[in-house]
């Protein structure tokens, strides 16, 4: 389901239709999530990215219109190209991860996604990254805002 | 409370999040729309995010969660910024598609 909605995204000739695979791929996504017993990811990544970043493509399309199919495709030797590429890449990292034996799982805990853990990793050792991250977030809100307002003559 | 992984080999988890990667990578190459190449840029974030929680979940260890959270949080900064330059330049010369952003060629 995933690997379909997500060939969906690159193939759809329209872009809003484009965004609402990427939606659907992202919570299929999300379903990994819970399946790892990853709780607090699961709702992070509902939150951040079907919410608030797919809101933020829909509203830059709308806002750009491009509802219309104003993109003339590239040539069938560029997309051949593009698809012999990545199936090369593919290929190489399959084949890499071919030879690797079988990790057997070395852990009885399975809780570690829980919000309780996380939290306490978070905030014990990972409090510099923590603040650091919240400064970098802000400073893009600030540069989105800079840069998406009117460039004053 | 049994995660997947004790049905289902990790091999699986490296194979899916490899597919989706490489899905995004042939979008890059393949559109010219602008925000298309955007979208495919999360989709290879969110292979490496889905590889990473399950390598964590697979050890028991919460720091790969904790860097996927991280990943979450540039993500949404560098959206936030690429869009806005996007429609800034939309602004400017009416297209978003890329072959036609060629200012910079010498």
């Amino acid at each position: 389901m995933s690997v379909f909605s997500a060939l969906m995204v690159v193939l759809s000739r329209k872009p809003v239709h484009s965004v609402l695979y990427l939606i659907f791929c992202f919570f299929t996504i999300g379903g990994h999530y819970l399946l790892l017993n990853a709780q607090f990811l699961f709702a992070v990544h509902i939150i951040v990215y079907a919410g608030a970043i797919m809101v933020l493509f829909l509203f830059t399309l709308m806002f750009i219109n491009m509802n219309k199919e104003l993109e003339p495709h590239k040539t069938n030797l560029l997309k051949g190209a593009a698809t012999v590429a990545a199936g090369c890449l593919l290929l190489v990292m399959v084949g890499v991860t071919k030879g690797a034996e079988t990790l057997t799982a070395n852990s009885s805990r399975n809780d570690v996604g829980t919000v309780a853990n996380l939290g306490k990793a978070l905030y014990g050792q990972y409090l510099l990254p923590f603040e650091l991250i919240s400064i970098l977030l802000l400073a893009a809100m600030v540069g989105a805002v800079l840069l998406g307002k009117k460039s004053v003559e | 409370m049994n995660s997947i992984l004790q049905y289902i080999p990790l091999n699986y988890y490296v194979a899916l999040a490899a597919i989706l990667f490489a899905i995004g990578v042939m979008g890059v190459l393949f559109r010219r729309n602008a925000i298309i190449i955007f979208m495919c840029i999360e989709l290879m974030l969110n292979a490496v995010n889905m590889l990473l929680t399950a390598f964590s979940t697979f050890h028991g260890d919460e720091s790969g969660q904790v860097m996927v959270f991280f990943i979450m949080a540039v993500a949404a900064a560098e959206v936030a910024v690429g869009l806005a330059i996007l429609v800034m330049i939309y602004n400017n010369i009416r297209t978003v598609d890329i072959d036609e952003l060629n200012k910079l060629k010498g």
